[in-house]
């Protein structure tokens, strides 16, 4: 194969759309929004970067500190949730006939033809007191004779709390999840995990031991894929939380909208990337470890 | 008995997410051409308008309006913030109007072509947020207060019933809408809608904190829908809204609490930068004509300030409380007042309040 260095006309031809749109929508506006977050509004509209520190000092105020913390622990169960769904599913998928592959695929990737904001509120829809979950669970506690034994149904308070959020960042990121894990998994060599059985390891002990290890890097960049997004998500706690469900993708809208305060959100967005960079060097430093300890 | 939620037309529904509407606005010219073209750029709420006006305006002007709308103030502002994509006319709420005037993003109205503004009512002939009328013309007004249901709940004339609540525990939906939210719990506590002193802001702050646990969600617009379902029984919302699903559903009504509530007002403005501004007074003038207030009223069903239109309603309309409080009510009632300190302690108050 020939060296890029040698036909500098063709790469540059080839690289040219990514590099210019990476350029304008991603390293321009990005390089916007940070000047913004070292920056002071000097009037309703108008903003000056000053180089003022201010705005992340006041990010490091205990309430937001707070916040951050919780968007990281719903994004953390609810990207745990979506793995342990989402396995067994790509797994399922995989090992299923040919011909039934696509079809079960297309049945993943349908949701995502219908637009998110109307995926959650048809999430409402079911969940909520009145709900087509409630009437189903009334109509078989009725079917049970369990209203004339115990008493009448009491409908279950499924939306407006925490876990009403976690099932709906679950159900909308899905297939962030088994689609890498579907991708790694197919090419998952067989003829290891019979191996593994010939040579007398339990089932559990071959899906820990080698089929796990072997789909490690569908599990990484599904965990990525989903996590991130599940980070700054505000539709859905806006819409499923209750009283308690601010996550740091509402504050940082409001700062944008109603707030009218764009250095600071400029700020709050950067620190929750600082946040996912320490996260994503975490990942490569921990890997790196267990590289070196196992002695490759 | 199932209640399939409907996308109901609403003055604040939810619009959020959806950009299409804006899509083509780029290409509009920024700048007013010598000879005005029969176009006009109509930055409207959504369902906000008469049925026919739009159509009807173009039969007597020849003027073609076309129209994109937005879901809330916040929205509208950012939109014009960098400079107005090609807008004649907008439509923002009292606070923001003031906001707009202050950053210079509005232009100031030729009352001359506007002969119609007589037929204004005379409350409203002039503002406090806009002294003389100079750049905004009112169009709608209301207030907010409790839409509840008569069947579960005896007593909502106080805001107690969903602030200090616990007889309706987990039966109450609050606005998601901070500023609001903070200002009634002012008002439910002896002070003004507006007060940035810091001990009555705290305190409205502990209020609302001590509150939550009798909360079930702060609804961001859809408190109506939550109590036409079932899932609340005490909703803080917008008589617009309420009024829609009180037309579904005889057990609910609407009271403005004795405290006094927030009275808004909403006006049609030319921004600054409009490429039609001839076509934009002729619009306005439309708007304020008797016949073409009657129609939008009777589409949009909120409180019109086009006293010559009003007269020409029917009493289903005029008389209905929900739309038009009683006096005594209006007169305890605030109109908010727009500062940038305000608006960030409140902001900073109310993301405390969720947080804790």
């Amino acid at each position: 194969m020939e060296s890029w260095k040698q036909n500098k006309v063709v790469f540059w031809v080839t690289a040219l759309p990514g590099v210019v749109w990476l350029l304008l929508f991603f390293l321009i506006p990005l390089a916007l929004i940070w000047g913004m977050s070292v920056g002071e509004k000097t009037s309703i509209i108008d903003i000056e970067i000053t180089g003022t520190l201010d705005n992340y000092v006041r990010s490091f105020q205990a309430v937001y500190l707070k916040i951050i913390w919780k968007s990281i622990w719903i994004s953390i169960v609810s990207t745990a949730v979506c793995l342990a769904i989402a396995y067994p599913i790509a797994f399922g998928i995989c090992f299923s006939p040919a011909r039934w592959r696509p079809f079960l695929l297309l049945l993943v990737i349908l949701p995502f033809w219908i637009n998110l904001l109307i995926r959650t509120y048809a999430l409402i829809a079911v969940f909520r007191t009145r709900g087509t979950l409630n009437f189903t669970l009334e109509w078989l506690w009725d079917l049970a004779f369990l209203d004339r034994l115990i008493g009448p149904y009491q409908p279950l308070e499924l939306l407006y709390n925490n876990g009403a959020v976690i099932v709906g960042m679950v159900y909308v990121f899905m297939p962030f999840m088994v689609l890498p894990l579907y991708a790694t998994i197919e090419r998952l060599d067989r003829s290891y995990l019979e191996a593994s059985l010939d040579l007398g390891a339990s089932q559990w002990r071959t899906f820990f031991s080698v089929t796990v290890p072997l789909t490690m890097p569908g599990i990484v960049s599904g965990i990525i894929l989903v996590f991130i997004p599940m980070l700054g998500m505000f539709l859905v706690p806006d819409l499923l939380g209750g009283t308690n469900a601010i996550m740091i993708g509402n504050v940082i809208t409001d700062q944008f909208k109603s707030a009218n305060d764009w250095p600071f959100g400029a700020a709050l967005s950067f620190l929750l990337m600082y946040v996912t960079f320490a996260a994503l060097a975490l990942r490569a430093f921990v890997s790196a470890r267990i590289r070196g300890g196992v002695g490759v | 008995m199932t209640y399939t939620p409907k996308f109901r037309a609403s003055r604040r529904s939810v619009l959020k997410g959806s950009g299409a509407a804006f899509i083509g606005l780029t290409m509009m010219p920024r700048f007013a051409m010598s000879e005005e073209e029969k176009k006009l750029n109509f930055y409207n709420w959504d369902t906000y308008i008469g049925e026919t006006t739009l159509a009807d305006f173009n039969k007597e002007s020849g003027i073609e309006v076309k129209m994109d709308l937005y879901a809330d103030n916040a929205e509208l502002f950012a939109k014009l913030k960098e400079g107005n994509p090609g807008y004649d006319v907008i439509i923002p709420t009292n606070d923001y109007v003031e906001r707009m005037m202050a950053a210079g993003m509005l232009d100031t109205l030729d009352k001359s072509k506007i002969p119609n503004m007589s037929n204004i009512a005379d409350a409203f002939k002039d503002a406090s947020f806009d002294p003389g009328r100079k750049y905004s013309v009112p169009y709608m007004w209301g207030t907010l207060g409790i839409g509840y249901r008569k069947s579960k709940v005896k007593d909502a004339s106080s805001w107690k019933a969903v602030l200090a609540g616990d007889e309706h525990a987990g039966r109450i939906s609050l606005l998601g809408d901070g500023e609001s939210v903070i200002g009634v719990a002012l008002q439910y506590l002896g002070h003004s809608f507006n007060s940035v002193v810091p001990a009555e802001m705290k305190a409205a702050e502990e209020l609302l904190i001590a509150g939550k646990k009798d909360v079930k969600v702060y609804a961001d617009d859809n408190g109506q829908d939550l109590l036409a379902s079932g899932e609340v029984d005490l909703a803080m919302e917008w008589n617009g809204d309420i009024i829609q699903v009180m037309g579904e559903d005889d057990d609910l009504s609407y009271s403005v609490p004795n405290e006094g509530s927030l009275l808004w007002q909403d006006c049609v403005c030319i921004p600054k930068g409009a490429p039609h501004p001839e076509n934009a007074h002729a619009f306005i003038n439309y708007l304020l004509d008797a016949d073409a207030g009657v129609h939008i009223a009777d589409t949009i069903q909120y409180a019109t300030a086009n006293a010559a239109a009003k007269a020409k309603m029917d009493e289903s309309y005029t008389g209905n409380p929900g739309i038009f409080p009683p006096d005594e009510v209006i007169a305890k009632c605030e109109a908010s007042l727009y500062s940038e300190e305000k608006t960030k302690l409140r902001n900073e108050s109310w993301t405390r309040i969720q947080a804790a």
